[in-house]
């Protein structure tokens, strides 16, 4: 048997390894894996092309950008931001839950597009986030602003992976559907969505704990540092006095 | 009865839209790129019922349109800064714009649940196969009318704020469609059955929990390199799920489906290759770390493959 299209893997791996487009980069590890099972041009050329448009489902949320544009040309994000800026009292743990709830519902409805770095953690989560562990902890020095971003960003991240698989229409659902249908498998896309509910809950149990923890130790070190500023700023005091 | 591909031939309308906009202002190569996907979703049905028919040639020539693709990826490339234009000056009630925003999921939602008993003098009203889809299709339609109204604009300034974000996302679009593309091909030449040969060879393939392990740890392994779940799903299911956890062990399908997929999730948390949620965060955050949001979240992720491994060992063999 022939293992030389596996070479495909391999230029996808060194592909995004050395940066190229990932688009180019995986046509090419598909002419390369075709090319070493022995396929002819001809064969390979129909092979890309019936794929292409048999998975063209995939690109249907392309639908959705001239509502979303539309909106958000209206001052839909705007709108949006002072919403919850209007919210106070809200710690980092529980405006972080909160967004990473509201990411995975929001997913779990199909509106992943409605959230993301560029248009939600950016202008919006990251910049509250800092703002609530300051208001609470005190000001934060270049490596914890860093650090609480970065958070934001995880938060993002877990609550569209572990939100999305849930919504029957768009992405995983059809993928799963898809790959047991080909092989004769037929299953309703709830059915598939259902089994994805625990992980979901746990993604969730588990990213509030550690958001937590992350403010309890930031908020102690931060007690800590005051208490020794200001035994610091009393021993200053008498130094002064002496001089 | 409303299938699919009406809405195939309204993305394609709107694709050959966004080509037509691009060439008028000069960007040739990104208007070739949407032009070519606009043929994939206009001649989508005739290209598949050619090959159905043992006609090949359209298909070839689709094909020919994906190499071209990937040629014209990096030149067509992402004009981010054109995704965050100005709001237009007129405030408007928050409650107007959230009502079309939330019509596409609550649409979608109300019609995949009712389409069963959509019927019309006993014929279905909506496609019964991918009932979901058409109704995502036409939750869109009813959205945009409703935005359309919420905002007093033309449908054409409509279509150019979707042309707008359209061209921001640039060819971050069609990886999806082409990952899967990829998977085929690795089915088509067998690298599944190389990787299921070695994983053979590799594990005990008479211990179905042995078999779990190997699925789970390859779903995260090929996530990692590929950058991408989906990617990794088709290899690792040909090459072990189907075979040895369906086939063999007589796992239940969904739910190997679902947390598999879900697992491949854990490894995009944990590899620079998922570039779009792990590298470019960074760079819009301004950390001083690249890999600063992988640090933040692999602690998450590895506590979810733990997770993930657990369920499926009680679950998926019932």
């Amino acid at each position: 048997m022939n293992d030389w299209p596996l070479l495909g893997v391999a230029v996808v791996v060194v592909g995004f390894a050395l940066k190229r487009n990932p688009a180019l980069a995986v046509v090419v590890a598909g002419v390369v894996s075709a090319l070493a099972a022995g396929m002819s041009v001809g064969d390979l050329l129909a092979l890309l092309g019936t794929s292409f448009v048999s998975n063209r489902a995939l690109l249907l949320m392309a639908l959705t950008l001239p509502v979303i544009g539309l909106l958000e040309r209206h001052g839909l994000r705007e709108r949006a931001r002072d919403g919850i800026t209007a919210l106070r009292g809200l710690t980092l743990t529980r405006f972080l839950a909160g967004y990473l709830g509201l990411r995975q519902l929001l997913s779990m409805l199909g509106l992943t597009n409605v959230a993301g770095h560029a248009q939600t953690v950016r202008p919006l989560v990251a910049p509250m986030s800092e703002a609530a562990a300051e208001r609470d902890a005190g000001a934060l020095d270049d490596g914890e602003r860093a650090q609480v971003r970065a958070l934001a960003a995880a938060t993002d991240n877990v609550g569209l992976f572990f939100g999305e698989d849930v919504f029957v229409a768009l992405g995983a659902v059809l993928l799963i559907q898809g790959f047991y249908a080909q092989h004769g498998i037929e299953l309703q896309p709830l059915a598939i969505a259902l089994w994805a509910l625990p992980t979901a809950l746990a993604a969730f149990a588990i990213h509030v704990l550690r958001i937590a923890r992350f403010e309890r130790r930031l908020r102690r070190r931060h007690a800590a540092d005051a208490r020794r500023a200001h035994d610091g700023v009393a021993d200053g005091g008498s130094a002064d006095a002496d001089a | 009865m409303l299938t699919l591909e009406a809405f195939h031939a309204l993305l394609g309308a709107f694709l050959l839209f966004a080509a037509a906009r691009d060439l008028g202002a000069r960007r040739r190569a990104t208007a070739a790129f949407w032009a070519i996907l606009a043929a994939a979703f206009l001649g989508g049905g005739a290209i598949q019922a050619g090959v159905a028919h043992g006609v090949r040639w359209p298909a070839q020539a689709m094909g020919v349109g994906v190499l071209a693709l990937g040629a014209l990826a990096s030149r067509a490339r992402s004009r981010g800064g054109d995704s965050t234009a100005a709001p237009v000056a007129a405030r408007m009630s928050g409650l107007r714009l959230f009502g079309p925003a939330l019509a596409i999921p609550l649409v979608t939602l109300v019609l995949a649940l009712a389409a069963p008993w959509l019927r019309w003098h006993g014929a279905p009203l909506l496609d019964t196969r991918q009932p979901a889809l058409v109704a995502l299709g036409l939750a869109c339609v009813a959205a945009f009318v409703a935005a359309l109204r919420a905002t007093h604009a033309t449908p054409a300034a409509g279509l150019r704020e979707g042309h707008r974000l359209l061209d921001a996302l640039g060819w971050a679009v069609l990886l999806p469609m082409l990952l899967a593309t990829l998977g085929s091909v690795f089915a088509a030449t067998g690298v599944g059955d190389s990787i299921a040969r070695l994983v053979a060879v590799l594990i005990p393939v008479e211990s179905r929990l042995a078999c779990l392990a190997a699925f789970a740890l390859g779903m995260v392994l090929f996530t990692v390199v590929m950058g991408n779940a989906f990617a990794a799903f088709p290899v690792i299911m040909a090459g072990i799920g189907l075979p040895l956890l369906v086939l063999r062990h007589g796992a239940h399908p969904a739910v190997l489906g679902s947390i598999g997929m879900l697992t491949g999730y854990c490894g995009t948390l944990l590899t620079p290759m998922a570039a779009n949620f792990n590298i470019v965060p960074a760079v819009l955050l301004e950390l001083p770390d690249p890999y600063g949001v992988i640090r933040a979240q692999w602690p998450t992720a590895l506590a979810l493959l733990a997770v993930n491994l657990l369920l499926m060992a009680a679950l998926v063999f019932r």
